[in-house]
């Protein structure tokens, strides 16, 4: 039956294909040379799989004997990390190549890592989640430490790596303890030694520590301590994907083990959730507030960000999954608009991330600036632009669970939230005239930005339609 | 007509959108261009809203004019108007053009001015218009975002402060607000307003951290609603926002603020806490009477004593709003027409004289009172306008601000006596600020150097009082023109408010069990 079972896998496969194939042709040809090609090449072979799925995938289907599962949340997960990874290649590659970063490699680890989280969001089984956990984790290490001269990339790349790996200790110390006292790794195997919502106290040590590591690669406070200093440390193209397809990934993984392996166990998690919840939420908020360099300033807003996804998933139902789902993908749109243009911030040539820069931005050039001033306001969750309907939808999750206080917690953190958007609105508009950033857009990252803009704007009409499509992914992880 | 009232709301909008794509340059020409463009626009706007108050039917209760569509999460794009929000609609549309053409000597970023300005008036038609819970919501938050742009961007020296103040005050009233509304939304099923008027939320007493809640959820939903509106409103003690946020705004800011933006919160309260939470309305009406009366005295001293012209009609507006509050938990006829009228006139009023501080302020940059005095030897005309307004501002009779406070001091006498004795003071306060800063401006001998040389109003300026003018004394003479449109609605709204009154039997149940 092993062809059916790689039937199944198809999309990995050739995605696995394609990347070896490709280092191959690299290495055997002009190496560096073809890097730009490769990138494209890339951006499109990502778009061609995710089109593949979203159209030729229909039900559940399970393959190596539950290890792996294609049903309508992964495929949902998938399309979204797919065509964020392809946006942050095309997006960024004006930047990797200005900085002299455009190796062959990179496409070749980012198409790897994209592998690795389609193998997280279909995992049935905790050695496939770790496996494809690892895989993603060991490409993206290798990507944060890309700039191999500067001092900072390699400092991210370490930090990334250290605590990376002290988070899959945690997560793997958890999957053996439940290992050890469910009697089986399999997602199926540990829901029906939980029937009943009978989980001893072994489980719920396993739960709590595989729970831990989950919240380190979604960067969920108290375990958040490393995002700051990655996103700022990481060239800035590849804070771009740190913060969009890997976070999508974590999610979804995050939601497949609470409910999947755990869904007898709601009540167990669910206060460990709305506690990460409430702290990501809140930290996130406070801490951006003194931030200069605006790399950093995203990386606590991805903390808050992730605060108020975990919100969808603590609710527990079909419709906190749902809420959750349409959370990350606005959340990735914003900020594939976000670092677009935080990318080509550019003075006197140099690449600079201070928010101090953005002085007088908009009298320089209205069009952008108007356009970050609907993402900002979007991130911050001002009506009517989308990042309101995330918010609105986790919040609407939280209250149909009773968890009323979690939604005051969190209208109250994104009020303290919207104080540091609107100082980078702030000092763009208001601020005094003075010599500001003066690099010019190339086209792929102007387009993003104002695409993203523009999208924050019309999907309040009907949010592009994803709304079924999550609200059938969130199905049939719950039921 | 069936779409008459999306036509109405989102005609700025296209405007705005039209003139950000197409309007380029910015050499003088094209500045004019933007200008004309939102006055056409906005005119546009208010003649095809007379259309609305042609297939107005006063006598009929309910919403008229109504459209509907299905929306994303459930929700619904559902608009339509009743006596209570009508005339908000055309006070926005009417007040609309006057305010472009009050800005017509700014040239600072003027099409981003004008954006903002369309954009706002789009904002403010539809959270009087909305007739979804969520729909409102989003008209109502939104309208934050050109609000502060136009207090940062076109604002006094101290813009900055003033816009973050303005923005964060009221986003943290209103974020409560929201979870309330998706409280009502899972406890009653629907977001659809005229539904959840008649829906009857839960009233039995709650416990909740061991403190009995009397009204029980109604009571928490109402505090929820309360913490937005009256930020906005803005009611005594968080009414500190307001003189900020005015005094840094330009002329067109602080119009459209005291005149539209205030009348939200009244209009919120109308809407929303009366007739959905009438027992936590009740229960609540005499904290809000008491807030209302301390607004209207204590901002009333604190006027007094302003030496910034804004700042004192900032607070006057502080203090009539509180003529509002007052006459809403009154919650009788003359009560709740006195509020309606009074918000109405107010933005006329308000309107006129931060027009009126405006116009001298073009011509001296100061708006210390100080610096003034002996106006009406050079400008007679602005002296009659703005003597006008000031008393309008006091409520002498025959003009609308007489009718307004004195139908909501008569609501409200019916329901304490105490709190309508005191109000009434408030009328006297009104008078001594109002007229000693008209004295200070404008009598005396003309005697400092630099007012020497001031003109008078310009045609433009005059035309633009025209209208005001006109309204005031209309109705200050005719106030039927109001209340009889209103009326209606407002009894339904009373009828139902008193029937849900007589059906709550305060339960004691929970609290002796305890």
């Amino acid at each position: 039956m092993i062809a059916a079972d790689l039937a199944i896998m198809i999309p990995e496969i050739i995605l696995a294909i394609f990347a070896m194939a490709g280092l191959l042709m690299a290495v055997y040809t002009t190496k560096d040379g073809m890097a730009p090609a490769l990138t494209f090449g890339t951006a499109i072979v990502l778009v061609i799989v995710a089109f593949y799925i979203g159209v030729t995938g229909e039900g559940t289907r399970i393959a190596f004997d539950g290890m792996f599962v294609d049903d309508a949340f992964a495929r949902f997960a998938k399309v979204t990390i797919l065509l964020s990874a392809a946006a942050v290649l095309v997006v960024g590659q004006d930047y990797m190549q200005k900085n002299n970063l455009l190796r062959f490699e990179y496409p070749m680890l980012v198409v790897l890592a994209v592998i690795g989280m389609m193998v997280m969001v279909s995992a049935g089984d905790l050695i496939a989640l770790y496996m494809g956990l690892e895989l993603q984790s060991l490409a993206l290490y290798v990507v944060a430490a890309l700039r191999r001269d500067s001092v900072k990339s390699t400092e991210a790349g370490l930090k990334y790596f250290v605590l990376g790996a002290l988070s899959s200790g945690l997560l793997l110390y958890g999957a053996s303890l439940v290992y050890g006292f469910a009697g089986t790794t399999g997602f199926a195997g540990i829901i029906d030694a939980t029937a009943g919502g009978d989980v001893s106290i072994g489980l719920l040590l396993g739960l709590v520590f595989v729970t831990a590591g989950l919240a380190f690669k979604v960067s969920a406070a108290p375990f958040h301590m490393w995002t700051p200093d990655v996103y700022e440390g990481a060239p800035t193209a590849i804070t771009a994907l740190f913060a969009t397809a890997p976070k999508v990934a974590a999610m979804a993984l995050f939601a497949r083990v609470v409910h999947d392996a755990f869904g007898n166990a709601v009540g167990d998690w669910q206060q460990i959730v709305a506690f990460l919840a409430v702290f990501s939420m809140f930290l996130g908020s406070i801490a951006a507030i003194g931030q200069t360099d605006i790399k950093r300033l995203m990386a606590y807003s991805s903390i808050a960000h992730m605060g108020f996804a975990l919100m969808g998933l603590a609710s527990g139902t079909a419709q906190g999954v749902e809420a959750m789902l349409i959370y990350m993908a606005i959340y990735v749109t914003m900020n594939i608009g976000a670092f677009a243009f935080i990318m080509t911030m550019e003075k006197d040539g140099r690449h600079i991330t201070t928010i101090s820069s953005l002085a007088s931005f908009s009298s320089r050039q209205p069009a952008k600036a108007m356009a970050l001033l609907l993402l900002m306001f979007s991130l911050a969750g001002v009506p009517p632009l989308l990042g309101f309907f995330g918010k609105y939808a986790v919040l609407w999750a939280a209250i149909e669970a009773d968890m009323i206080w979690l939604a005051v917690a969190g209208v109250i953190a994104s009020v303290i939230g919207a104080y540091y958007y609107l100082r980078i609105v702030y000092l763009m508009y208001f601020g005094e005239d003075r010599e500001g950033l003066d690099g010019r857009m190339t086209l792929a990252p102007f387009v993003a930005l104002m695409a993203a803009a523009i999208i924050m704007l019309a999907g309040i009409v009907n949010l592009f339609g994803i709304e079924g499509l999550a609200e059938a992914a969130a199905q049939t992880l719950v039921n | 007509m069936d779409n008459l009232l999306s036509i109405v709301t989102f005609l700025p909008l296209v405007a705005a959108v039209i003139m950000a794509v197409f309007l380029r340059g910015n050499d003088a020409a094209a500045r004019l261009n933007a200008k004309r463009l939102a006055l056409a626009a906005t005119s546009a706007t208010f003649l095809i809203s007379l259309l609305i108050l042609v297939e107005f039917d006063a006598s009929n209760t309910g919403f008229q004019l109504v459209e509907e569509a299905p929306w994303i999460f459930g929700l619904t794009y559902k608009v339509g108007v009743d006596g209570i929000s009508v005339l908000f609609v055309l006070l926005t549309t009417f007040l609309m053009p006057i305010t472009i053409a009050a800005c017509w000597n700014v040239d600072h970023r003027i099409k981003d001015y004008m954006i903002a300005m369309l954009v706002l008036e789009t904002l403010m038609i539809g959270v009087f218009v909305a007739l979804d819970l969520v729909l409102f919501y989003l008209f109502f938050e939104a309208g934050l975002i050109p609000m502060f742009l136009i207090i940062g961007i076109w604002g006094g020296k101290d813009r900055i402060y003033a816009a973050f103040k303005f923005f964060l005050y009221t986003f943290l009233g209103s974020v409560l607000m929201l979870v309330a509304m998706i409280t009502m939304y899972v406890d009653a099923g629907t977001t659809d307003i005229p539904s959840l008027l008649v829906h009857q939320f839960s009233s039995g007493t709650i416990s909740l951290f061991g403190w009995q809640i009397v009204g029980g959820l109604q009571t928490l939903m109402w505090l929820a609603f309360f913490a937005s509106f009256a930020v906005k409103m803005p009611m005594w003690p968080v009414h500190t926002w307001l003189p900020d946020a005015h005094v840094q705004a330009p002329t067109a800011g602080s119009v459209v603020l005291a005149a539209i933006l205030l009348k939200m919160g009244g209009y919120g309260f109308l809407r929303f806490s009366l007739p959905m939470f009438p027992v936590a309305s009740d229960i609540m009406a005499p904290l809000v009477l008491w807030l209302s009366v301390i607004a209207i005295i204590y901002t009333s001293l604190v006027a007094m004593v302003q030496e910034d012209m804004k700042k004192l009609i900032a607070y006057s507006s502080v203090a009539h709003m509180g003529f509002v509050t007052m006459g809403i938990f009154a919650a009788n006829q003359n009560g709740l027409d006195g509020a309606i009228f009074q918000m109405i006139s107010h933005g006329f009023i308000s309107g006129a004289l931060f027009l009126c501080v405006g116009v001298i302020y073009d011509r001296m940059h100061t708006r210390e009172i100080d610096a003034y005095g002996g106006l009406v030897n050079r400008m007679p005309a602005y002296a009659l306008v703005f003597m006008l307004f000031t008393m309008a501002n006091v409520g002498l009779p025959g003009t609308s601000g007489f009718v307004g406070e004195f139908l909501t001091l008569m609501g409200v006498f019916q329901v304490n006596t105490w709190i309508g004795l005191l109000a009434t003071t408030g009328v006297i306060l009104s008078a001594s600020y109002a007229l000693w800063l008209y004295r200070r401006v404008v009598f005396g001998d003309l005697i400092k150097e630099s007012l020497k040389s001031i003109t008078d109003m310009t045609t433009r300026e005059r035309a633009i009082f025209a209208p005001l003018i006109v309204m005031t004394l209309l109705l200050g003479v005719y106030p039927s023109l109001v209340t009889d449109i209103i009326g209606p609605s407002v009894e339904a709204l009373l009828l139902q408010y008193d029937t849900a009154l007589a059906e709550y039997v305060p339960d004691t149940h929970v609290a002796a069990s305890h």
